[in-house]
């Protein structure tokens, strides 16, 4: 792998660490240790070797052809994610961190996980280095996930179930940085996203850079250019600033990410602070939020649990007020669609939370609005959805609505 | 340092100290259980021998907070408590007492109302001070710089964490008094202080010109004793709404009394 010096801790006006003083010293430490790190070829490897032998990476680049028959949008690339070990991007950052926890000397790993697919990553890569590892989750996510918490602790993590709150990913991360801040000394804080206190945002992007730079070499093997659309859904970010990173200097690529409008933009119930929130401080970082007019958070709802978090990485926020990336979002109903249609189509069963990628590029397709060629981040396999798509009944197998889902980002000049 | 002139918090630790006496500064969740409860109690603790109150304003996400404020805090929005309340139950305290006033909260609700706006708002409604739990020093010089020039007493917070040569920055940049946390960790009632809390407070004191109070996890006249031998003044706040929740305001009352005795029982 390559690394980003750690340098600034804002990405233009947002970022940042507001934290308790008592996490201060550990960011310090974990900074320096990074910054080791990313001096030391002997980590490079290291990871550079666990990425292809035990992640499985480089992912396929597959083109999809009766998706593009569909969305009426061709060429499509699907960059497999799914394939990772363990299903999801999430592995990328978890092998990376947890080696760095090693660094640091640190034997206990905590983690919040929302989807159960960070969860599941760390709770591997703490099996793999023998690390002690405790996951919060929202008892919400626990009961719409639960194969992912049965995997969690086959593997030897302790999930906690978090109560509080909305009992989703936002309050499994207040509860893990409380567990952060009660043992930082012996515990290293796996974040699951471009979210947090600096340097999360940008450790965990750098460890995620791989999808973009290998999307982007991929495709120029096949096309003989640059893809004219780079596409991710954004719940903390990092399959999108992941896949964008390789991206951002390639001023001809439309870097397009996709929020979860949940009930519809405007409902209260969304999850698309970059769409419809305000810049705002939680946990530890300045970046969109979504808040009521006092500043106190506002629930998030997406059907998607990795998805179901009132904020956003600083990167997005930035990327966005810049003009850089453009945010969109769909609605519960249509990535629900998406999740039912590409299993017959390309014999894929996505995550809940890739499926908003995939609705939105199909969309956006039958009204001509992208264009080709498309590359869509394939963040993560489904399997951990197929329960709870199947209690939700059929409510999403009806007839495409008139582009009704597919809404384009009112907020910031980015959109 | 703290600007001239001294302001109310920096005028009551000086007759502290002319006394010999140790401060007693309880935190209070605005809105819980109810206004009218934390309208009684903040009367009732200025008449009963706070030197300082920390007033807080509710937050959905207390990430440095244990179980029981978590519960205020959520109790306090439930109830519909904004920082239009906090400002509200603070300018009617001041109709009647003297007694410093530092606002507690996270950053957001300060920041969503705007930096400027929030300061002028507080000290028209008589507070002196403003503790921002996650606005740790150097994390937003603009915004630091924005409260620190304000008439409003910035109090910074050192962790047991805190490198010495940290600890001594905070000294210098608090603002009425700085505030050591006695545990690695989040607030709430505990049964026993830590060891080697006297010797960690000790080292504050002999870098910082300011008094120095600690808080997290203060709950009894014993801890109140310990930490009255080793610090200027005592913070006490989960303990609190705990009796508040036992013996309603008349039971937060006993406990403030019991505490403010045991202070005055070192010097
Ligand atoms: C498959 C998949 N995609 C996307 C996400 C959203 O996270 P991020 O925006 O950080 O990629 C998750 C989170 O759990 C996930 O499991």
């Amino acid at each position: 792998m390559s690394g980003s010096p750690v340098q600034a801790d804002r990405y233009g006006a947002y970022g940042g660490r507001y934290v308790p003083e008592t996490l201060i010293p550990a960011l310090d430490e974990l900074a320096a240790a990074y910054a080791e790190a990313l001096a030391d070829p002997a980590f490079l490897a290291e990871v550079d070797h666990l990425s292809a032998n035990y992640v499985g990476r480089p992912t396929p680049l597959y083109r999809a052809r009766r998706f593009e028959a569909e969305a009426g949008v061709a060429p499509v690339y699907l960059k497999r994610e799914d394939l990772n070990h363990t299903g999801a991007h999430k592995i990328n950052n978890t092998v990376g961190q947890a080696l760095l926890a090693g660094r640091m000397g640190k034997p206990r790993i905590i983690a919040e996980t929302g989807a159960g697919q960070h969860g599941v990553a760390t709770a591997t890569a703490c099996a793999l280095f023998d690390l002690e590892c405790v996951v919060y989750m929202g008892a919400e996510d626990i009961e719409r996930q639960s194969l992912n918490v049965y995997r969690m602790e086959l593997l030897g993590a302790e999930v906690r179930p978090v109560e509080s709150g909305t009992r989703t990913l936002k309050d499994a991360t207040n509860e893990a940085l409380r567990d952060w801040v009660t043992n930082v000394r012996d515990t290293h804080y796996i974040i699951g996203s471009v979210v947090g206190p600096h340097p999360f945002p940008l450790i965990v992007r750098d460890f995620q850079a791989v999808i973009g730079r290998e999307a982007r070499r991929q495709i120029q093997a096949v096309e003989g250019r640059l893809p004219a659309s780079v596409v991710a859904c954004v719940g903390g970010g990092s399959n999108a600033m992941g896949m964008f990173h390789a991206f951002v200097g390639d001023e001809g690529v439309a870097l397009i990410g996709v929020e979860a409008a949940g009930d519809g933009l405007g409902s209260g119930r969304s999850s698309a602070p970059l769409s419809e929130g305000r810049p705002g401080v939680l946990h530890g970082s300045l970046s969109y939020l979504l808040q009521d007019a006092d500043g106190q958070i506002a629930p998030a709802h997406s059907v998607a649990a990795g998805l179901d978090y009132p904020g956003v990485g600083p990167e997005h926020s930035h990327l966005m007020d810049t003009g850089r990336a453009r945010y969109v979002s769909v609605e519960d109903g249509a990535a629900e669609r998406a999740f039912r249609a590409l299993p017959g189509l390309e014999g894929i069963i996505p995550a809940l939370e890739t499926a908003h990628a995939l609705a939105w590029v199909a969309e956006a397709g039958r009204r001509g609005e992208i264009e080709a060629p498309v590359a869509i981040c394939l963040s993560g396999r489904g399997d951990k959805d197929v329960v709870h798509v199947s209690r939700l009944g059929d409510g999403g197998r009806g007839p495409e609505s008139g582009g009704a889902g597919a809404g384009e980002s009112q907020a910031g000049p980015g959109s | 340092m703290s600007g001239p002139p001294p302001g109310r918090i920096g005028a009551r630790f000086e007759a502290l100290a002319a006394q010999g006496r140790r401060g007693f500064i309880p935190y209070v969740t605005t809105g819980y259980p109810s206004l009218a409860h934390t309208r009684e109690l903040v009367a009732g603790l200025a008449e009963g021998g706070a030197d300082v109150i920390e007033l807080g304003i509710p937050f959905s996400d207390p990430m440095a907070d244990g179980p029981t404020i978590q519960r205020s805090s959520q109790g306090a929005l439930d109830q519909g408590t904004t920082v239009d309340d906090v400002f509200d139950v603070l300018a009617e305290l001041r109709r009647a007492s003297d007694v410093p006033v530092v606002i507690f909260s996270y950053l957001n609700p300060v920041f969503s109302r705007g930096v400027e706006t929030f300061v002028r708002e507080a000290i028209e409604a008589g507070a002196d001070g403003v503790l921002p739990t996650d606005l740790p020093l150097g994390a937003d010089p603009e915004l630091e710089a924005g409260l620190l020039e304000s008439r409003l007493d910035l109090v910074r917070l050192a962790a047991p964490t805190t490198t010495p040569e940290r600890v001594a920055q905070i000294a210098r940049s608090s603002q009425g008094f700085v505030y050591y946390i006695a545990r690695t960790g989040v607030t709430g009632a505990r049964r026993e202080l830590r060891g080697e809390l006297a010797r960690e407070v000790g080292a504050v004191r002999s870098v910082s010109s300011l008094p120095v109070a600690v808080g997290f996890g203060v709950s009894t006249a014993e801890h109140a004793r310990a930490v009255g031998a080793a610090a200027d003044a005592a913070v006490v706040g989960s303990a609190l709404v705990d009796r508040l929740d036992e013996g309603g305001v008349a039971g937060a009352l006993a406990l403030a009394r019991e505490l403010r005795e045991a202070l005055d029982e070192v010097g």
